[in-house]
């Protein structure tokens, strides 16, 4: 039994220790937009936010999220509105299967919280989250069109 | 045709040689395809106008207009349904995994009608045969004569095949779904619409059908300015004739097509809503683990399940012939208890079968072919052998599915390529009629081939288990490892090439002599260049590894063996690969066109950074002509890395100008990871590869930028979904080549 705040809403979650914080997501708490793509955090599809951070939910344990906070990308945005990263995601027509990307939207609003402005350096040691796809020229020009909009 | 209360009765006609089938009708040697489909029309309830297109040679009674015989939500099953609001609702015998061709087939329907593209809706047709698409063999009919892909020899056999198999299909695969339904049948079915609207707006506005102009889902009457929308027009419209030989526009008269257009199943993707097979959930639903054979063709030979029952949330051990299954409360649940068991699997007598005991079979069987003769008269022989190794799919959304057996009925919730196929299995895995069987096909997270016809190994698994635990549905998911290590991967293949030179090093032969168990492969060996005595031949070597097709098939090997043949020819000459190429393809302008873009857009010749070279390639595949240039450098640590790729490409009608371009991004950076990172290897009959550390994949931080450029052409239009994967792979090595005087054969490029 682990109480935390989901997507802002004070959340009990009838799973054992132990269980990835993924699984309990994506079964107890019926938030399938959090996706399983290998179970190691190796590719980055399972990314959630704990406060405020980018964390790769297949590697973390229920039991480390008790009292903070939880975002996935259900949360990102208030439900009807969408984040700018969702935003500048459509616009761009980041997606291909779209698979990976819940995880690749998580990872890059948590960065460009972070820094609104990153180097390429940054960004890719930042957003290593694989895309099977392929669609990182359109990620990387999401991104770059966003970091412009918030430039001074 | 049916008739029944919620349609009205059906009219069918042939439809002749529109502009849209003029290209389906060349004759193969089997003189059994002919460019005739068939077009049905009929009422909705409630009012509006239905129309579906089918094959007719392949259905003959395929155009059922009717209601769903279960569930009742009335929905028909045919393309087009117009309804009272002004809606136009298109249903699409294609899934989506991501190329965007539900949107693009949509746009080619709604150039015809002439529709208003913000009207329009886009359905993924259901798995029934109503919705077989008979005009994705046409498209591949179309490019040779009579060639079939390779998935499809393996699923029938070549000669076994029957017309009535063909008209089953339902499949997305072999860059089909544009050039085959797009063109050649929801063209058609928009024009015939139109038509029907405008005789309808015809009868009512007493005028004749030549003063009316239909626009943006509105026909008007310019002398007496009168109008109705096709909504308001539809019911009347469903009374007329249905026209057997509609009006298709030509290419210089599209609005739509050819304008970059927003794709139909992105918003869901950005918000987590969008629903793949992994994530079905069904009231009162378990989930199961499961580990098959590690050894292909490996059966369980016991398991003691005491290990796994004992632990809390675990409701049965599931024992398949080659696999067992773990079904509890919750995935980890039962993913833990199945890393609990101990299951013992034969080894089907494949124990001792390694990367280099599948290699020796391979040049085994070559050699029985012997090195055959130099023409007389050549100056010189370039002979060179190359490899690639067994790649797996890797889509990032594992197998999985979610059966439900119970009353008599068995419901399956996956992602895949062939639904109807995939109903087929289900079906004999729990020895029901398909017609007891209801497929219910998601979105798919990547399929690139592995969830294709033949492939459906998870459909099975997950039905047998469902049974097992029957009533109760069952979510099945494979672990990544599994995943990796049961694959349908791409072929491991061997090839000999050699060629004879004459004095100023232009080639007089070309033989190529490669391993592979498919006929169809011939045409990706054969050479575009003007060569006189070409001589193409394939050995069967014995199978290990299950293969299947994977994204751009036999392209994919031999696209790396003929172009960097050809660059060792160019370098045997002592001429520039681009020159050398070009010298031979004066008889292929459209080859020329997009190679000589390309070297433009890469600034071929031009100055480059310290340690940098270029490399190109050229590859024809599924009807679309791409040439690549790869920028690359060789860091300290002798790691291949691409700066830079301009493709540029012919596949002569670009429908979303947008994702056309996406196509071709994500099928280099496919091909890359393949080309640098990729290989499944054999050990003690075992994939050793178990995830993305060892298969690794280009990520933002290796990903080169890709520029493409789009060439337009007369020709019939080609497919996108593949093309942009084969050149990569020898455009980076021939650059490699440059950079160090090592000619890497073998795949993934790896410095000595």
């Amino acid at each position: 039994m682990i109480d935390l705040t989901l997507n802002g809403v004070p959340t009990r979650l009838d799973v054992a220790d132990g269980t990835p914080l993924l699984w309990a997501i994506r079964e107890q708490a019926a938030l399938t937009g959090t996706k399983f793509g290998c179970g190691i955090g190796a590719c980055g599809a399972c990314t959630v936010h704990i406060d405020g951070v980018a964390v790769r939910s297949c590697v973390t344990l229920v039991e480390s999220v008790a009292g903070r906070s939880v975002t996935t990308i259900e949360g990102l945005a208030p439900v009807g509105s969408l984040h700018p990263v969702q935003e500048a995601w459509i616009e761009d027509q980041v997606p291909q299967c779209g698979y990976c990307q819940s995880g690749v939207i998580m990872a890059v609003t948590a960065l460009l919280e972070r820094d609104p402005s990153p180097s390429d350096e940054e960004l890719e040691a930042t957003i290593t989250n694989i895309c099977r796809c392929g669609t990182y020229e359109r990620i990387r020009g999401a991104i770059r069109s966003l970091a412009q909009t918030t430039e001074p | 045709m049916a008739d029944d209360e919620r349609g009205t009765a059906a009219d069918g006609h042939p439809v002749g040689e529109g502009e849209g089938l003029e290209a389906a009708g060349k004759k193969g040697p089997k003189g059994k395809w002919t460019r005739r489909a068939f077009i049905g029309a009929g009422t909705l309830t409630g009012g509006g106008l239905v129309l579906g297109v089918g094959g007719v040679v392949f259905a003959p009674n395929r155009l059922r207009i009717g209601p769903e015989p279960e569930g009742g939500t009335g929905q028909l099953t045919t393309w087009i349904r117009i309804t009272p609001d002004n809606s136009v609702i298109v249903a699409i015998p294609h899934c989506e995994m991501g190329q965007g061709a539900l949107t693009g087939i949509a746009m080619m329907m709604c150039e015809e009608l002439d529709a208003d593209w913000s009207l329009v809706r886009i359905e993924e047709a259901l798995a029934r045969d109503e919705f077989a698409n008979g005009y994705v063999m046409r498209a591949f009919v179309d490019e040779a004569g009579f060639s079939l892909p390779g998935w499809f020899e393996r699923a029938f056999g070549y000669a076994a095949y029957k017309v009535a198999d063909l008209a089953a299909l339902q499949m997305t695969g072999g860059s089909s779904s544009t050039r085959g339904t797009g063109q050649y049948g929801m063209r058609i079915a928009g024009a015939a619409a139109k038509e029907m609207l405008l005789e309808a707006a015809a009868e009512r506005f007493d005028v004749p059908v030549e003063e009316l102009t239909a626009r943006d889902s509105r026909v008007s009457h310019g002398p007496t300015g009168r109008s109705a929308t096709y909504g308001e027009l539809a019911t009347l419209a469903a009374t007329k004739k249905v026209p057997n030989r509609p009006a298709l526009k030509t290419r210089d008269q599209y609005r739509l097509v050819g304008t970059s257009q927003p794709r139909h199943d992105i918003p869901s993707k950005v918000v987590g809503a969008a629903q793949y097979g992994i994530d079905v959930t069904l009231p009162d639903m378990l989930y199961a683990a499961i580990a098959a054979s590690p050894v292909f063709g490996g059966e369980l030979s016991s398991v003691d399940s005491a290990p796994a029952t004992a632990m809390a949330g675990v409701h049965e051990v599931v024992e398949l012939p080659d696999a067992v299954a773990v079904v509890a409360d919750g995935y980890w649940q039962a993913s833990q208890a199945l890393a609990a068991l101990s299951p013992r699997f034969t080894d089907a007598g494949m124990g001792d079968a390694s990367t280099e005991t599948i290699y020796a079979a391979h040049v085994a069987a070559l050699d029985e072919e012997g090195p055959g003769e130099s023409q007389s008269g050549a100056a010189s022989t370039v002979a060179a052998e190359y490899r690639v190794p067994y790649l797996a799919h890797a889509t990032l959304e594992p197998m999985s599915a979610t059966a439900r057996v119970a009353d008599g009925r068995c419901e399956v919730w996956a992602g895949t390529q062939d639904p109807l196929n995939a109903r087929r299995v289900a079906a004999g895995a729990v020895e029901m009629d398909v017609d007891d069987v209801v497929m219910h096909n998601q979105q798919l997270g990547g399929g690139f081939g592995r969830r294709l016809t033949g492939s459906f190994d998870y459909i099975e698994q997950a039905v047998r288990v469902a049974k097992a635990v029957a009533p109760r549905p069952v979510k099945m998911i494979w672990s990544r490892e599994e995943d990796m290590g049961h694959g349908y991967y791409r072929p491991f293949v061997v090839a000999r090439l050699r060629s004879d030179l004459d004095a100023d090093g232009r080639p007089l032969s070309w033989t190529s002599r490669f391993t592979g168990s498919r006929l169809g492969d011939g045409g990706a060996a054969t050479p575009p260049y003007a060569i006189e005595d070409v001589d193409i031949g394939v050995v069967a070597p014995p199978q290990y590894l299950r293969t299947g097709s994977w994204r751009s098939v036999a392209f994919s090997q031999h696209g790396f063996f003929v172009e960097s043949f050809v660059d060792e020819l160019a370098h045997a000459a002592g001429r520039d690969p681009v020159e050398y190429r070009a010298s031979l393809l004066s008889h292929e302008p459209r080859h020329l066109a997009v190679l000589h873009r390309a070297v433009q857009m890469a600034n071929w010749g031009g100055a480059l950074p310290e340690g940098r070279a270029r490399g190109v390639a050229v590859v024809e595949a599924f009807g679309s002509i791409i040439a690549e240039v790869a920028e690359v450098s060789v860091e300290a640590d002798k790691t291949i890395r691409v700066h830079r790729v301009d493709a540029a490409v012919d596949c002569a009608l670009v429908v979303n100008p947008q994702q056309a371009l996406t196509q071709v991004q994500g099928g280099v950076h496919f091909g890359l990871s393949a080309a640098l990172f990729h290989e499944i290897t054999v050990r003690n009959g075992v994939v050793e590869q178990r995830s993305f550390p060892d298969y690794p994949m280009i990520q933002l931080a290796n990903a080169p930028r890709v520029n493409v450029e789009f060439i337009a052409s007369d020709g019939p239009i080609g497919g996108l979904g593949e093309p942009g994967v084969p050149p990569i792979a020898p455009a980076v090595a021939n650059a490699v080549f440059v950079l160090t005087g090592q000619r890497l054969r073998t795949l993934p490029l790896r410095l000595a």
